[in-house]
């Protein structure tokens, strides 16, 4: 009984100081051999985003939930903090989504963060319509129809990256 | 209500006014003489207004136009809400149907109906009593929808709703869905009354434009609590009936001829 006890007390030890390097590990910097950083690509269109950045990066979930239920249970359709709009924006040029690929938008910094999106279960991921016809493109849409166009592959991600942060 | 009285106090000002209501009714208008216009009021309502029960939704099916063999009321509900048309569905039997078309006929006289069926926007909705997590609910203006954010999938109301409106969607959707539409699996859905379009102000539904275009005009959608909307008009000369009316239901959905 005594030398069961004095194991299972070793494993605890065991299982403590694993979990207490782990949490070590993730505080530190997540820089050169770990985690790849996400990439943060700024929206095709807009200048600025509905709230600060950095407001953002911590609450849109809080928004959006919030305003999920304005949506769905009152009608209240304003734009200001609504996915699609969310979507309208951050689109990816390449893909066309903010969550089909995995430098797309959602997905980068979720997968980075380990965090599972539900939203895309059910939303659509792409914007209504083709990119080109977004309000805040149309002086630019036919230049950059072709510009699309011509870039068929090469405007890689990390070159879409620079713009960020 | 006071929607209503809103306008009638804004009704004749100064020619500018006027000029500006012209112009921007001109397109929706109908002329029946010149300088008399008869057009209908579409319920646009602001984006941060919420739905008002000032309003109650409803359709009013005239089963005596509705045409053999026309299936475009169904089709214009896939095409606007993104369900796969049962027939091209891989698992048909289980394949969600929002509306479908029924070709009905009377074994006594040989009576042909024809009508369309979906969710019948109860007033008092079995499907919303049954729902164990609040998901499936009745909006202020009448529309009985799915909330996909709490529904659990438990199919509860597909089993309580008399007119077998819901479905389940059973197989992921793969990002096909509209950006309109939410749909998922492992969530109930049903006829919304194009709840995007209405909240668009469009004023009226995908089957019953599709109905209108194809010249049938069996379906007219409105505002049946406007006592001067076309549908309270029609519903006011039309006998109708709602469908097992003896469950008192209070249906947003009347049909005529059946
Ligand atoms: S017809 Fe069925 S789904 Fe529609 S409101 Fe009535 S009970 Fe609910
Ligand atoms: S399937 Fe969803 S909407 Fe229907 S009763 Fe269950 S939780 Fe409610």
């Amino acid at each position: 009984m005594a030398g069961k006890i004095k194991s299972l007390l070793a494993l605890g030890a065991v299982v403590l100081t694993t979990a207490a390097l782990a949490w070590a590990g993730a505080d530190a910097p997540a820089q050169a051999n770990g985690a790849p950083k996400p990439v943060i690509t700024k929206a095709v269109k807009g200048e600025q985003c509905v709230e600060d950045t950095d407001f953002m990066r911590r609450n849109h979930m809080k928004l959006l939930n919030h305003q999920r239920d304005k949506t769905v249970i009152e009608g209240v359709r304003t734009k200001k903090h609504s996915l699609k709009e969310c979507i309208e924006c951050h689109a990816s040029e390449k893909t066309g989504s903010v969550a089909a690929a995995k430098d797309d938008f959602c997905v980068s910094c979720h997968s980075y963060a380990a965090v599972k999106i539900d939203c895309f279960e059910c939303h659509s991921t792409k914007p209504q319509g083709p990119m080109s016809m977004h309000p805040l493109n149309a002086e630019t849409a036919h230049y950059k129809h072709k510009l699309a166009a011509r870039t068929t592959s090469e405007a890689s991600a990390e070159e879409m990256a620079g713009v960020a942060q | 209500m006071s929607e209503l009285n809103s306008m009638s106090n804004q009704a004749p000002e100064s020619p500018e006014r006027r000029r500006f209501v012209g112009a921007a009714t001109a397109a929706a208008g109908l002329a029946i003489a010149p300088g008399v216009m008869l057009y209908q009021v579409a319920h646009g309502r602001p984006d941060d207004q919420p739905a008002s029960s000032a309003v109650r939704w409803g359709m009013l099916v005239d089963s005596t136009k509705c045409a053999t063999g026309c299936n475009d009321c169904v089709s214009a509900c896939s095409t606007e809400n993104g369900w796969t048309p049962v027939a091209e569905s891989e698992h048909p039997r289980q394949a969600p149907q929002w509306i479908r078309k029924l070709e009905l006929e009377d074994p006594l006289t040989q009576r042909e109906t024809n009508l369309p069926m979906m969710c019948q926007h109860c007033a008092e909705p079995p499907c919303v009593d049954v729902c164990p997590t609040g998901a499936s609910f009745k909006r202020a203006d009448g529309i009985v929808l799915v909330n996909r954010h709490t529904c659990i999938g438990c199919r509860y109301c597909m089993m309580a709703c008399p007119y077998k409106a819901r479905s389940l969607v059973h197989e992921p959707l793969n990002d096909t869905q509209k950006p309109d539409v939410p749909r998922g699996m492992g969530c109930v859905e049903a006829c919304t009354f194009c709840v995007q379009k209405v909240d668009r102000g469009d004023g009226n539904t995908a089957c019953a434009e599709a109905c209108t275009a194809a010249g049938h005009n069996a379906l007219l959608f409105g505002d049946m609590n406007d006592p001067e909307s076309e549908i309270s008009r029609r519903l006011r000369e039309l006998p109708t009936k709602q469908v097992r009316a003896d469950l008192n239901l209070n249906l947003g959905v009347r049909y005529h001829g059946i």
